[in-house]
Parts: structure tokens; sequence; C-alpha cells
């Protein structure tokens, strides 16, 4: 960006005959003259962007045409954005781009990166348009600068909020369904458990066991982890309070499937191993739940 | 306020209406250890499907119940405890081991005819 001389400004003001703004000069009018600039050059400035887009090697997974239309609502947009002085369109046009693109993979600092291309190519073309009158260049800068930087913004917070609302969304799904609560006699719940628990996951975990143990009237549970690589001190713990839970509401606990590093993390916590019930698999531990509850498995 | 004691049978059953305060809790206590020694009773049922909180006072209390009814050769079965109850519990280390405890009365009940019915 070209260097503001502000002595240029001051020598400005001294001088009496020059203080008074002309209308032409008026933040309004010139924000007005800028976008008729950018609308009259539109075509070619558009080109200009999408060359430097894909000379700064961005967007490369969309394809040569979808990134010309993008452009060109992005364009029109930004241009809209200036002349109307709102930013509200532009946020909603922000998060329906983004909602489109997420899911081809589109990076943050791919939109960024192509909002202030933008920005540049726009500035640049105004440079060249007032090269002659400086101290217009000046004042049309003053106005298209924070314009254009508040664009900047508004698309980069829009893009990165959608990305953010995905994620909670994919991980409050990746949650319902990794969680199930089965029942498969009366009175006996099966909870297999797979993959990573943090702590999150193992609260939630326990609070569907113990809503699931009083609506079945469960007597007996099989937490069967050998889906679970590790488990941290935190929510071993988290386990072992289960265990007692399901007890405080008369039911009893066997934990199936516990690989030797997990075996290894509760000695070392001091888990008491008389009070949890362990089973070495699945199969095993329903026929010791069958047996708890007056079951006897009989081959036809 | 007082906490109302039927008597089944051989069994006593207290019912916990609401929150208790603590003088409710030590009353509670020396009517139920009343009762036990008046009626011989065999067992005591503590309903406290009514309680949302479940404080380490209100947890030890019910303890020394079950620990003075035991003396009296009697048993106690804590039963009702709320999911929600029994998370918070575990959470703040507030057990109540060697008490038992099932699920709700009818629960409570079964668990303690098959536990007379084996020792008969």
């Amino acid at each position: 960006m070209i260097k503001r001389n502000s002595s240029t400004r001051a020598s400005g003001l001294r001088n009496p005959q020059a203080v008074k703004l002309t209308l032409s000069e008026a933040p309004s009018e010139l924000l007005r003259e800028l976008v008729a600039h950018l609308r009259q050059n539109r075509t070619q400035l558009r080109e200009e962007w999408v060359g430097r887009i894909s000379e700064t090697r961005l967007l490369t997974a969309m394809t040569k045409d979808e990134i010309f239309a993008e452009a060109t609502s992005v364009y029109d947009s930004y241009v809209e954005a200036l002349e109307t002085e709102t930013f509200e369109a532009l946020q909603a046009y922000a998060r329906n781009l983004s909602e489109r693109i997420i899911p081809r993979g589109v990076e943050t600092h791919e939109v960024v990166g192509i909002v202030l291309l933008l920005r540049d190519v726009l500035a640049r073309s105004l440079f060249a348009k007032y090269q002659t009158d400086f101290r217009k260049l000046n004042r049309i800068l003053d106005a298209y600068e924070p314009a254009a930087n508040r664009i900047a913004n508004t698309v980069a917070v829009g893009f990165v909020q959608e990305r953010e609302r995905v994620i909670r969304q994919q991980q409050e799904a990746i949650r319902e369904l990794s969680t199930p609560v089965l029942q498969v006699r009366e009175r006996l719940l099966i909870l297999p458990i797979i993959g990573v628990i943090d702590p999150q996951r193992a609260r939630q975990l326990t609070e569907q066991l113990l809503r699931g143990i009083r609506t079945n009237r469960a007597k007996v549970v099989v937490i069967d982890i050998t889906g679970v690589a590790a488990m941290d001190v935190t929510v071993a713990n988290h386990l072992v309070q289960t265990v007692e839970a399901s007890r405080l509401l008369g039911a009893t606990v066997i934990v199936t499937g516990l690989s030797p590093e997990i075996a290894q993390t509760l000695v070392t916590i001091g888990v008491d191993l008389g009070k949890m019930n362990t089973v070495g698999d699945l199969q095993g531990g329903i026929e010791q739940a069958e047996r708890l509850l007056g079951y006897k498995v009989v081959p036809s | 306020m007082e906490v109302p004691i039927l008597k089944q049978g051989e069994f006593l059953i207290a019912t916990i209406q609401a929150a208790l305060s603590d003088a409710d809790l030590e009353q509670l206590r020396m009517a139920l250890i009343q009762r036990v020694v008046r009626f011989r009773s065999r067992a005591v049922i503590v309903d406290v499907t009514a309680m949302d909180v479940m404080d380490s006072f209100a947890s030890r209390t019910l303890k020394e119940i079950a620990q003075m009814i035991r003396l009296r050769g009697a048993e106690t079965v804590i039963v009702g405890i709320q999911p929600e109850v029994a998370f918070a519990m575990v959470q703040l280390g507030i057990t109540l081991e060697s008490v038992a405890t099932a699920l709700d009365l009818e629960e409570g009940l079964v668990y303690l005819s098959q536990k007379f019915k084996n020792l008969a």
C-alpha cells in the first residue's frame, strides 16, 4: 500500500482555501464514485482477481468454472457492501458460501486469502485511476480502506463461525451414535463402548446408562470396553464412578474386554478390584449376567 | 417435618417426602431405631425417591442408621435414588458402601424376601 504523507494533509488544513470539502469530495460522494468505478470495470477486475487466485494456488479443491461462478457472487456482494455500507447481507452470504464450500474441503486460509486478494486487486485499480491526483487518491482510500477491511473481517468470521457450527454438529452426532444402551434380556443391559472416551463422553455415557437402568429396571449391566484402546486416569475414575452410581440404583455392573493397558491403569489408580466385577470378554460377561439373573442356558 | 414410617409385616418402610433438614434426619434416626426395637422388625426400607439431593450429612446419617439397625440384627435397604442424585453422589465421593440399595420399593421388597428365604 502507498505510504500516506501526513504533511500533505496538514498543509491542506493550514491552507484556508483548501479546508472546505467540496461536494465532490464528501465521503459519500467518494464512495459512490468508487463503487461506480468498480462496477464499470467489473469484468476486467474480476478476471484479474481470478488470475491472482490461481497464481497463488488457492481454492485448489474447486474447478475453474466453480471459482469463476463464486468469484462473480463474491465480487458483487463485495461491491454491494461497499455501496450500502451495511454488512448483514454480506454476513449471510458468507455463511451461505461457507456452507457450500466447507464440505468441498476449502480451508480458512484460502477464504481469507481470496478476499484479501480482491481487496488488493481493487486497491491497485484505484491507484491506477487516481495516480495523477494524489490528494484525491488519499481521500478515496480513506473511504475504501475501512470498508474493505470490514468486509475481509466479515467474510472470515462468517466462514469460521460456520466451520465451528459444523464441528459442533458432528461432535454431537458422534456422541449420540457411539453410546447405545441395549437391552438384550429382561433386566439386562449391554453398553458396548467403542473408540476414544474423553471426560465429556464418559459423563454422557454415565448419564445415559443411569437413565437406562431406571427405565429398563435393569439388575445387571455389562459394560464392554473391548473397543477402547486406552484410558487415562480421569476416564478410568469415571468408569469406577459409573459402577458405583449403578449400584446405588440397585444394578450390578460387569466390565468386560479390559485390555492389558487399561487393566494396568486401573491397578495404578488403586481401584478396589473387589468392588469391580470384571470378566474377560463380552460373551463371558453375558453368561455371568444371565447366571446372576437366574437364567440357565440349555442346549436344545 | 416428620418422616412417615409404615409397618409392613416384619419390615418398616420410611418414605422421605422432600428435602430434609439435619434435624429431621436426626429425628428419623431415632424414630427408626425405636420402632425396630418395638416391633422387632427384620428390615427397614428407606425410600428416597423424592430426594433430589443427597449431601454428605444425609449420606452419613443413612449409613449410621444402617449400622444401628444392624446391631439389632436387622437389614437396611435404601431405594429410589434418582439417576442425577446417584451421579452427583459418586462425583463427590459420597458412597453408601456397606448399605444395600435397590431401584425402588418393589425391588427392595424382592431383595429382602430373597435374602430371608436364603437364610431360612
